[in-house]
């Protein structure tokens, strides 16, 4: 059976996590929550997963510590996460918005208000996901700067934006501005497609990777465990 | 020692115009919504209100109560973006101090401890810093050097929350899995008023119950009101969940008829 483009994106989210340890896994939304249950499942047996509510569960559901919000912000401050927040505006350095569209003083669209997005871009490695990559996401500068961008860090200790998944592919930030850069293509996109949806100019290194396979294990893992109702190509078809 | 029971309109009459209010709960959860609903009965407005902020902002901000509101979010959680909060934002009709969750927190905090500010290391770098020229920072004297927001101490005139249990004397308990920050935000106000799913006698509260579900402590609390049903539609587990239909009603019907048809309405009660 071929890999959809939703599982892509699972594997894409689930690779943000390798390595991290005995740390809490914040996945926001349906993929990053799958890749992250993945991942823990897998290759990183020791990250800490919450039921989105106020536990820590295994990847059975069953509790294993409390995480009421007073606790879930210390673990931000403390840096032992790693969260994937959304995006409704994300720019050339990373940073994000998810507050409001227009002028903040009367904004053409309230959004959702910056949440944690300013503490966790300071306190722990913030990944990005988005599930439409289109101009009106990517673009050249945030209404509202939220989730704090490279240029607007100042060399912060703890500042890091690991990696951005969105539909297209994985992009990160490893030139030498830091500004955001092509580093994997999800098989059956092109560079071209990419370069259409994004407003600003792309960092594209010769010869783009694709993102990598998933193993049959993880597609089992995928298919016949975390999310066997199929409800992943709802977020992307 | 004192018995502190009142009614939600008794504890309403207490309040002014002009106050800071702090209300608890988090988002569409266990919001002091019986509360909320006197507040919206009686005359009192041009309120600051200071809350992790779900229908209770929405519902003061259509009947126009809110001058000011202090926020990091507002969202009905199954239903992300608040529809009245956000109808009030776009046609400039109230002042917005938006700030981060945890400098939120902070400002808590330090009301809570009579401190004027604690250093925060979230918001540099933001455009909160933009939106808030009053905010100011504060460098580490020690080696490190680090800067830091200041966070200015939330003061509140006044704060109302809501729990599963409380006894007369204004000792509150948690039952569910997330105590927010309903504590933080009755040791922060020179006034609380605590709504309860049942009053029961002081013993009662720790007979089947570990002692640290005892969350809002009586010297914090200025009175105590017996609301069955009190934070519905928001969820009050483990009493009940979030009625999504009652909520999906709120946020699809116009408020000047919602606040005629629903707002009071026997069966949003306890139902």
């Amino acid at each position: 059976m071929t890999v959809t483009r939703a599982e892509y994106c699972v594997i894409a989210c689930a690779e943000a996590w390798r390595g991290d340890g005995e740390v809490l896994a914040s996945p926001m939304g349906l993929i990053p929550a799958l890749g992250a249950r993945l991942a823990r499942l897998t290759f990183a047996p020791d990250l800490l997963l919450t039921d989105g509510e106020a536990m820590l569960v295994r990847p059975d559901g069953t509790p294993e510590g409390w995480l009421p919000y007073r606790r879930h912000l210390e673990f931000v401050t403390g840096g032992r996460r790693h969260v994937m927040m959304g995006a409704s505006q994300i720019d050339r350095f990373g940073n994000q918005n998810i507050s409001c569209v227009g002028d903040w003083a009367r904004p053409d669209r309230q959004l959702l208000g910056v949440r944690g997005a300013p503490v966790n871009t300071l306190n722990n490695p913030t990944s990005y996901w988005i599930p439409r990559h289109s101009r009106r996401v990517f673009v050249e500068k945030v209404d509202m700067v939220c989730g704090v961008g490279y240029d607007h860090a100042g060399g912060a200790r703890f500042h890091r934006i690991p990696r951005v998944v969105s539909d297209l592919g994985v992009f990160d930030f490893a030139t030498p501005d830091h500004s955001m850069r092509l580093a994997s293509l999800h098989p059956g996109v092109t560079v071209a497609d990419v370069r259409e949806a994004t407003s600003f100019a792309l960092a594209v290194p010769d010869g783009v990777p694709p993102t990598r396979e998933p193993t049959a294990e993880e597609l089992r893992l995928v298919r016949e465990v975390l999310d066997p109702a199929g409800a992943r190509a709802k977020e992307v078809s | 020692m004192g018995d502190k029971t009142m009614t939600a309109d008794e504890a309403v009459a207490r309040l002014r115009s002009g106050m800071t209010l702090g209300i608890g709960g988090w988002g569409s959860r266990r919001k002091p919504m019986a509360l909320v609903r006197a507040l919206l009965r009686s005359d009192v407005r041009d309120l600051t209100v200071v809350s992790y902020g779900g229908p209770d902002v929405g519902m003061l901000a259509a009947a126009g109560r809110i001058r000011k509101l202090v926020a990091a979010f507002v969202t009905l959680d199954s239903i992300p973006l608040e529809p009245h909060y956000r109808a009030a934002r776009e046609r400039g009709a109230i002042d917005l101090m938006e700030i981060d969750e945890a400098m939120f927190l902070w400002g808590l905090r330090a009301a809570a401890n009579r401190l004027p500010f604690l250093p925060v290391r979230a918001g540099l770098g933001s455009d909160v810093m933009r939106v808030n020229p009053g905010l100011r920072t504060v460098t580490s004297p020690y080696g490190d050097g680090e800067t830091f927001v200041a966070m200015p101490a939330l003061r509140l005139d006044a704060a109302l929350v809501h729990v599963n249990r409380a006894d007369r004397l204004g000792n509150g308990q948690y039952l569910g899995p997330d105590p927010y920050f309903d504590d933080l935000f009755c040791e922060a106000a020179d006034e609380a008023y605590m709504s309860c799913e049942r009053i029961v006698d002081t013993a009662e509260l720790t007979k089947e119950a570990a002692p640290q579900t005892l969350l809002v402590g009586r010297h914090t609390v200025t009175g105590v009101v017996e609301a069955p049903g009190g934070a519905h539609f928001t969820s009050c587990a483990p009493d009940y969940g979030r009625d999504e239909a009652a909520q999906r009603e709120y946020a699809t019907t116009p408020w000047p008829e919602y606040a005629e048809r629903l707002l009071d309405s026997p069966a949003r009660e306890g139902s």
